[in-house]
Order: C-alpha cells, then structure tokens, then sequence
C-alpha cells in the first residue's frame, strides 16, 4: 500500500484514476478500524487533508461551503455557522471524542455509509448538496442520493466529494437533531431524528423530517412532513409525526436496540426533535 | 526466502518523514501502512503514548498534532510530514513536571499508568483551550480517555487542581 498526500484537486484526480484499486481518506477513524479488522488494503491510500480546498469552510453567495476532509472540530466550533444550523452542528458534534473531532469529516461520515452515521440526517433535511469531483469533471448531487445501502454509495470507484454546499436557511427556520445511545457518550445511534421547520407565527409552513439508524440509509419521513406543514404542533399533529417516524422504520435487531425499540423511540424522538426545531424557528438558536 | 533478502525488500519501500516532536526536528523511515503510534514507537524511541485498542476508543495513544489532540493508532505515519507533534515525553519542562503530571501524582490520579499519557495529553489540550473548565466540561472533554483501574474521580479532581495553578501561574 503506498500513501499519497495531493495538494490540488487535479492531482487527486489523476491518482484515483491512474491507480485502480485507491481510495481517498480524511480522518481514517472509519478507514483504519476497517483495515485492522480484515478490510483489503487498497492500492494507494489518497489523504485529502492537504488539498485546501477540502479543509476550509466559508460563507457567501447566499450559502455555505464546507470542504469535504474539514474535521467536524471545525465546524461545530464555527459559531456563525452553528448558529444557523444548530441541528448540523449537533449532529457532527456527537461523533466521538475530541480525539476523533480532530480527525472525523463530513465526507468520511456520510460515505462510509453507516446508516448511523450522526451528521448525515441533518444534513439530508437541510437540503444539502455534495460536489463531487470525478475524472472528467464535478457533478453536483443531493446529500440523500449519496449513499444507496449499508457501506454503499453512488459514486464511482475515481470519484470523491471535494465540499458540501448548504443555502442559507430561509429566515425563522430552526433545525434540532437527537439521537439514542446506551450511553451518554461515545457510542453508535439505535435511532436519529433531524427536524427542520420553518415557521411563520405559530404555524409550521415548510418541513423535513429524516431518521437515522432504523433503515438501510438515512430516510425522509414525507408523511411526517405533510401532517407538520400548515399545523400549529398541537398535539394531535405530534402524535401523527411520531405515528409516521415509527411507520418509516425498517431497522435491524441487534444488541443495541430491537426493532420494537428502534421503531418506537423513533416516534418519540421525531416528536422531541419538532418542538425543538419549532422553538429555535421562533426564538433563535 | 532470506531474511536478509526480506529486510532489503523492506528497507526499499520505506517512506522518509520529517517532522517536529516535541520541538526537536525528527526523520525516521517507516512503510507507508504503519501507524503513527508504532513509529514513535519502534522508529522514534518513543514509547510514552501507548496502545490500549488500535482503534480510537481508549485514548492511550492520544499525541498533539499541531496542538489538536488526536488518537495516533489513527494516524498512518507518514501522515506526520512537517506536522509539529507533542507526546507525553515533551510535556516536562526539563526536570519541572507540567503541572498537570505534578497534581495526577499527588492526586494519585494513576494506578497501572497505561491511560495516563494520554489523560495528560488530552487534560493539556482540554486545558490550553478552555482554562476553566467545569466538572462537566472535563468528563466530557475526556470521553475519549479511558482508565480501567484508578476510576474518573481522581482523574477529574487533578485537572480541577492543575486549572487552580496554572491560572494562578
Ligand atoms: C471511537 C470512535 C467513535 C465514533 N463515534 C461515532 C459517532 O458517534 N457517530 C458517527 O456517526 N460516527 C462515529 N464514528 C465513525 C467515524 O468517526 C465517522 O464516521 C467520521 O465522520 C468518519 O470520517 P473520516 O474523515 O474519519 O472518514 P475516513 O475513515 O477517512 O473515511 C471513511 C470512508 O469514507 C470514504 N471517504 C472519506 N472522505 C471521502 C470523500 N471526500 N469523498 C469520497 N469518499 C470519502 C473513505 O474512502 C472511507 O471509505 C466513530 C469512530 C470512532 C473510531
Ligand atoms: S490505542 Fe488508540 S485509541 Fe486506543
Ligand atoms: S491507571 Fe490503569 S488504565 Fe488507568
């Protein structure tokens, strides 16, 4: 296995496609556990931590940009940017320790492709897209069409995501994300709920609702989207979005959590993560 | 095949890092799927960081990279290039404990001492960020250090004592 450290997108480029078999890295907490555990070594290993490009995260035009290797450290203690999705900022903020922090990217998380993985919910409800380099190009995608299965994503074998791009939220919006763990830290999601409201008073005039760790990828909820919109979250509205939650659940039986238990803390953490959301919507973050 | 033959073969992909440790400028050779924790330790001679579970959940590797805290079992060595490192062998200023050895000591915040470099490390980088922690700072700061014999509570109350001195410094 030989390691390569390219500076440019270019030279990133180049190497996956003149060498079959390699695979790019930001922080390894996902890839390296992977190797020791009998994973193939791959040809050559592509750190994308020299390129700038993928280490930065700025603001302009109406969006932002968040360079795809960047450690999630840098995000969460972005205060400008936690501000306005404090739900992304959650969601990152709960991958591990301050040791993985350091390390752990966006683009790591999302395709590695556990259908736990903590940032990637609230990202899907905020819309988020990935700009993908490949060799002849960059295409623009919606984080939700990245990973198609449990460790599988839709990119090909020469392709990386270079950033991740999310438009301003509209004013009076809030987004929250829970999650549940045995233990109050360092552990994997049995569920995760990621809402996003905007508001206009009182009333709910636009929603995304997306669970983690209960299918094979992260999923929407449209029916929960469709009872939140238009209600004013009384209770009647909240049974149903914990009603539709639990209905999207396909999850596994494990150690961890049942599938009665996944499906059932679901709903309540859908319910939770709405009234969160809708306060933040109201009331800053 | 001979071992001689074997070693040259070795030798031959070996990769030449340059890097800072400790403040001293270091080069060592190392393959290129080595961790950075075992070159420090079989390359560099340093053994302080250790290796609890190889797969960032115990901190006992735990190293500064450019001052952020980082569990070096994660790290592939060649990683390291130009990078400033700290290891728990450069927190002593000459013969004068960093004040967070001193109060782990008196504290006797340490049993078998396999986590304690990396506590050390990861107190210091907690620490150099937010000087005054509060209690539930500090558990969470160090979730990512575990300690199977002393148990947290010493742990904690020597952080809590090295932020009172070092403030007072
Ligand atoms: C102790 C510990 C605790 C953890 N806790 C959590 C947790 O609570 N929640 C959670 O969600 N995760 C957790 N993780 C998993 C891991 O830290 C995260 O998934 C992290 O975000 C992965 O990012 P990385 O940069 O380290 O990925 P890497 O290991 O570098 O890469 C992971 C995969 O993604 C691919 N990849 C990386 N970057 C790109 C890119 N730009 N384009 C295309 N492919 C790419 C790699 O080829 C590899 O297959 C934990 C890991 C450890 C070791
Ligand atoms: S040896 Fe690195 S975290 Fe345990
Ligand atoms: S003192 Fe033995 S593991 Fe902490």
């Amino acid at each position: 296995m030989k390691y390569a450290a390219p500076t440019t997108v270019d030279e990133a480029r180049s190497l996956l496609a003149d060498n079959p078999g390699s695979r790019v890295f930001a922080g390894a907490t996902d890839l390296i556990p992977q190797m020791r555990s009998g994973r193939p070594e791959p040809a050559v290993l592509v750190d994308l931590k020299r390129i700038d490009q993928l280490m930065a995260v700025s603001h302009g035009e109406g969006k932002w940009t968040i360079g795809a290797a960047t450690p999630t450290a840098d995000l969460t203690r972005n205060g400008a940017f936690s501000g306005m999705f404090p739900g992304i900022s959650e969601g990152a903020g709960l991958i591990g320790s301050d040791q993985i922090q350091n390390r752990s990217s966006l683009g790591g998380n999302l395709c590695n492709g556990s259908p736990a993985a903590d940032s990637v919910p609230a990202l899907i409800a905020a819309d988020a897209r990935a700009v993908i380099a490949s060799s002849d190009g960059t295409r623009t995608v919606a984080v939700a069409e990245v990973v198609t299965g449990p460790g599988q994503t839709s990119l090909a074998d020469d392709e990386f995501i270079v950033e991740f791009e999310i438009d301003d939220a509209p004013a009076n919006t809030g987004d929250a994300y829970l999650r549940m763990i045995p233990r109050t830290e360092m552990d994997i999601a049995v569920v995760g709920a990621a809402v996003r409201l905007t508001m206009d008073g009182d009333t709910v005039t636009d929603a995304s609702v997306v669970l983690g760790a209960v299918a094979p990828t992260a999923v929407r909820v449209p029916d929960a989207e469709a009872a939140l919109v238009g209600s004013r979250l009384d209770d009647d509205t909240l049974a149903a979005v914990s009603a539709a939650a639990s209905a999207a659940c396909n999850p596994i039986d494990d150690k961890r959590g049942t599938i009665e238990y996944r499906t059932q803390v679901a709903g309540v953490l859908a319910k939770r993560a709405a009234v969160i959301a809708a306060d933040r919507a109201q009331n800053g973050a | 095949m001979s071992l001689g033959k074997e070693m040259s073969l070795k030798k031959m992909s070996r990769t030449h890092v340059n890097c800072t440790i400790n403040g001293d400028e270091v080069d060592f050779l190392t393959t290129d799927a080595t961790s950075l924790l075992d070159a420090l330790r079989d390359e560099v001679g340093l053994t302080g960081a250790k290796e609890g579970c190889g797969t960032g959940d115990c901190g006992a590797c735990s190293v500064l990279v450019d001052g952020r805290i980082q569990c070096s079992c994660l790290i592939f060595a060649p990683e390291a290039e130009g990078r400033h490192i700290t290891t728990v062998e450069g927190m002593a200023d000459g013969e004068h404990l960093h004040p967070l050895q001193q109060t782990f000591l008196e504290g006797a915040a340490l049993q078998c001492g396999i986590c304690t470099p990396g506590f050390l490390l990861a107190a210091k980088a907690l620490l150099d960020e937010n000087p005054a922690p509060t209690e539930t700072e500090i558990r969470y700061g160090l979730a990512g250090n575990l300690c199977r014999c002393t148990g947290y509570d010493k742990i904690i109350r020597a952080v809590q004592e090295a932020a009172v001195q070092l403030k007072g410094a």
